[in-house]
């Protein structure tokens, strides 16, 4: 990632809208972005894991962000749509979000670090960029997955 | 010059050619005379010392160097093969496995030089020569001196031919001294060749230099290692050679001594030339443009093939990440993508048709599904390889653990060419590797005492057979040791806690035996670095099953155990059925299913809290899936209940599902690694109209 921005001064985020907030999720880590689809429920697992979906071919998991988050589930809309992640880690993983705005791109100016705290509820969010007047917080990709490992090991 | 795009082959072959060094070895010292199994360890260690030197590998160039040197002399008859030697050459081959790996896993060799293997081979080699020409008639056995000196100086075992003897005879006579130097360079040199160059110069300041080892022009392209030799004619004396070439940097030390021609180890020269010649050759194949590919030893491939012809030999590919398929089953392959678009075809034409029937089009699926069902089995005889590859490496094991251990055993293999899908093939060495352990650890008896009384050989036998059976493949491993001590398994386990007492009692030997395949659970009274440290045999369980196979041991106490895995074929495509549950499409894997059952609802009995029920006589716990899965079930609760009775091993369930859809071959997916936790799941499928449907796995189940 300090690569990318040693080249370029702004780091592209797409922005999302999970419940009332945005959320910036670092494009290059996105795969694609799918409408909402039938999932196919997998029994025993975590309950913000809906199931899996076919991505051409492949099997993805598909996490449900706001469960994730500890908002309350809601009825798919028309807007909602599964950004389908890649990490080196654990494959592709499609996460539900209400709706995928735009992508923006930050430069380090408008994105402020946050203090790392464990106890933090939010702890899904590493940084808070601003555009115009707007708030996005910045996801830890790394959290969202890695710390459900943490909760089902312990 | 970029060599990173041989990379790949360059480590299928080396692993190749280190596995077949390891099967010639030990076939060596079966046999230390076989002069066919000498040539191709020769050849093997040269091709591997070429294509490690053309990938710019020096270090494990240099140590195959050193190895194959020993077998020059060896195939010349100057050395004999003895049991310290096949020690060292495995330690090598070990070294040398270790620096493939290293490659395989960083790109770099590492930095282990395995001097202490290299100078055991150059005393091997220094102790033969000396040896050899004690024996021959010709020599004083004065000699015996020279050749126990220090092996650095190297330029005591420069031969020379006649001509050069008169030379050095002729320049005595003049009052010049032959002196021989060997320069070693410091290891961090990096322009060697002109610091040797520079050494040359300043030794040829005092004289003439009649002989030089390697050959100025190798030196020159600096085709050695850290050290060169030279003998000069000079009238300067020794010390002043010395100085000579220590005075140039980044030399280590130089080693110098008058030359006594007589003394030189001349019963071995002709050997010596001949692996002059040797290295000629080799070093012309070096030079060459550097192709790394099978090509690029064609001499000794060459060879090879009529070597093959002459002996019938028995190296075979082994196959490593990439699977090589034999051209026909890809022609066989086109063939039938080519007929799968000419069924297309038809199907679109017999779809557009006007007045299109619906026969017409049947006919067309049929024949659609008749094609994809070949190509299937077609691309399936591509996946397989001979477990061949991986059992190889086991009689060199079973050697080591009979030194080890100093136990007398032998490995019996069958079946090598049993083929299995190559994922299966990959995964299933360390549980056979563990389970060939446990036998020469724990099955043979250490007491040979106790052997003849149980009228056995004083040697133990391990056999692994592979066969296959219908669509399963059984590898077998078995010894005539001690079989497993019912008792003691109970003991432990009852003072483990695992089982109680009552427990114990009411149990049958065999599913005692099957405890030992629960975590953390190890008889043996002592923890060895071979096995018994309670990790083993549930782990091979495990292994086994995550490839959707099963293992079960028979044993007799006092006789020997049996140890049996069963495998499926293939992996990626099975045969499964389709069922419903809670209004979820699910697969069961054909394999596993026996038979399937209309149950009357008020045949389902209950026994100890468990509902069972009575299929022909024997009695069989039923699993309601919907509760496995968390889903609620859609049958009414009058109608006859659907029950799939599956089997693991010797045990059977009944499975309670809510409606039968059909059978299907099905194409397995991963779920990837995120989600994977979930047992009774082992994978997905994608259907016909793209949904995802879940394979359970009745293994978990039962």
């Amino acid at each position: 990632m300090n690569e990318v921005k040693a080249f370029s001064e702004a780091v592209q985020y797409i922005k999302i809208a999970v419940g009332e907030e945005f959320y910036g999720i670092d494009i290059s880590i996105v795969d694609n972005i799918v409408r909402m689809q039938r999932i196919t429920r997998v029994p025993n697992v975590a309950s913000y894991i809906k199931g899996v979906i076919n991505l051409r071919g492949e099997i993805v998991p598909i996490m449900n962000l706001r469960l994730k988050m500890g908002i309350d589930e809601i009825e798919y809309t028309k807007t909602t749509r599964i950004i389908i992640i890649k990490t080196e880690l654990v494959g592709k993983i499609g996460l539900i979000v209400d709706a995928v705005k735009e992508v923006v791109a930050l430069d380090d100016g408008q994105i402020e670090k946050l203090p790392y705290d464990n106890n933090d509820e939010n702890h899904f969010v590493n940084a808070v960029g601003k555009v115009d007047d707007t708030l996005i917080s910045l996801l830890d990709i790394g959290a969202v997955l890695a710390e459900k490992q943490a909760k089902e090991e312990a | 010059m970029d060599v990173s795009q041989y990379l790949d082959i360059f480590i299928d072959e080396s692993k190749e050619h280190l596995q077949n060094l390891n099967t010639q070895i030990l076939d060596l010292e079966q046999e230390p005379g076989n002069m066919d199994t000498i040539n191709e360890i020769f050849r093997a260690a040269h091709t591997l010392k070429g294509m490690a030197g053309t990938m710019g590998y020096k270090r494990m160039q240099n140590l195959t160097h050193n190895m194959e040197n020993v077998f020059s002399e060896v195939r010349n008859g100057a050395a004999k093969v003895n049991a310290s030697i096949v020690d060292v050459l495995f330690q090598c081959l070990d070294a040398l496995d270790e620096y493939v790996s290293n490659i395989q896993t960083t790109g770099d060799e590492g930095d282990n030089d395995n001097e202490n293997l290299i100078k055991v081979f150059n005393d091997f080699l220094a102790g033969n020569t000396g040896a050899a020409a004690a024996e021959a008639p010709a020599t004083a056995k004065a000699e015996e001196k020279p050749q126990l000196a220090e092996a650095e100086e190297s330029w005591k075992k420069i031969t020379y031919s006649d001509t050069q003897k008169t030379v050095i005879a002729e320049a005595a006579k003049e009052g010049l001294k032959a002196v021989g130097v060997t320069v070693t360079v410091q290891e961090s040199c990096i322009l060697k060749a002109a610091r040797a160059f520079l050494v040359y110069k300043a030794i040829e300041e005092l004289g003439e230099i009649i002989v030089s080892s390697p050959s100025a022009q190798d030196i020159e392209d600096e085709k050695f290692e850290l050290e060169f030799s030279l003998v000069v004619l000079t009238k300067s004396d020794v010390d002043k050679v010395i100085a000579a070439a220590m005075n140039v940097s980044e030399i280590e030390k130089a080693v110098a001594g008058i030359v006594d021609v007589d003394a030189a180890p001349a019963p071995a020269t002709e050997a010596v030339k001949e692996e002059e010649k040797e290295d000629k050759e080799e070093k012309v194949e070096e030079t060459a443009p550097a192709v790394v590919d099978d090509k690029k030893p064609a001499e000794a491939e060459a060879k090879q093939t009529t070597q093959a012809a002459k002996t019938g030999d028995k190296k075979k590919p082994v196959v490593n990440r990439t699977v090589r398929v034999d051209i026909e089953k890809l022609d066989d392959l086109m063939n039938l993508v080519s007929e799968l678009i000419i069924a297309k075809n038809s199907l679109v034409s017999a779809a557009t048709t006007k007045g299109a029937s619906t026969n017409n089009v049947n006919e067309q699926i049929e024949y659609l599904e008749s094609v994809t069902t070949n190509l299937h089995e077609s691309v399936m005889k591509v996946r397989m390889v001979p477990i061949e590859s991986v059992v190889n490496k086991f009689p060199r094991m079973i050697r080591d653990l009979q030194k080890k251990l100093d136990k007398k055993m032998e490995l019996y293999m069958s079946g090598e060419e049993t083929e299995l899908d190559r994922t299966v093939v990959d995964e299933i060495g360390d549980p056979l590797m563990h389970l060939l352990r446990n036998s020469a650890d724990h099955g043979i008896e250490g007491d040979v005492k106790l052997r003849k009384e149980r009228g056995k050989p004083e040697q133990g036998s391990i056999w692994l057979d592979a066969y296959q059976d219908g669509n399963n493949v059984v590898i077998e491993v078995r010894d005539d040791g001690n079989g497993i001590d019912v008792n003691a398994v109970k003991a432990k386990a009852i003072e483990r806690g695992t089982i109680t007492e009552e427990q114990a009692a009411s149990m049958t030997d065999q599913e005692i035996t099957n405890l030992l395949f629960l975590p953390s659970f190890s008889t043996a009274k002592k923890v060895s670095d071979i096995s018994g440290r309670g990790v083993g045999l549930d782990v091979v369980k495990s292994k086994i099953e995550s490839l959707s196979g099963e293992v079960s041991v028979k044993s007799t106490y006092g006789v020997g155990s049996t140890w049996t895995i069963r495998l499926p074929l293939t992996l990626a495509i099975i045969q499964s059925l389709m069922v419903v549950v809670g209004g979820e499409k699910y697969a069961i894997p054909l394999g596993n299913i026996q038979t399937i059952e209309s149950i009357r609802p008020d045949e389902i009995k209950t026994v100890q809290l468990k509902e069972v029920i009575n299929l022909r006589g024997s009695v069989i716990p039923i699993i309601r899936l919907n509760e496995v899965l968390g889903c609620e079930s859609t049958r009414q609760p009058d109608e006859d209940y659907v029950i799939v009775v599956v089997k693991k091993g010797d045990v059977q369930a009944g499975l309670v599902i809510d409606e039968l859809t059909g059978q299907q071959e099905i194409v397995i997916k991963s779920l990837g690694k995120y989600i994977n936790k979930s047992k009774i799941i082992s994978g997905a499928t994608i259907l016909g109209d793209g949904e995802v449907a879940l394979i359970v796995d009745p293994n978990a189940l039962i």
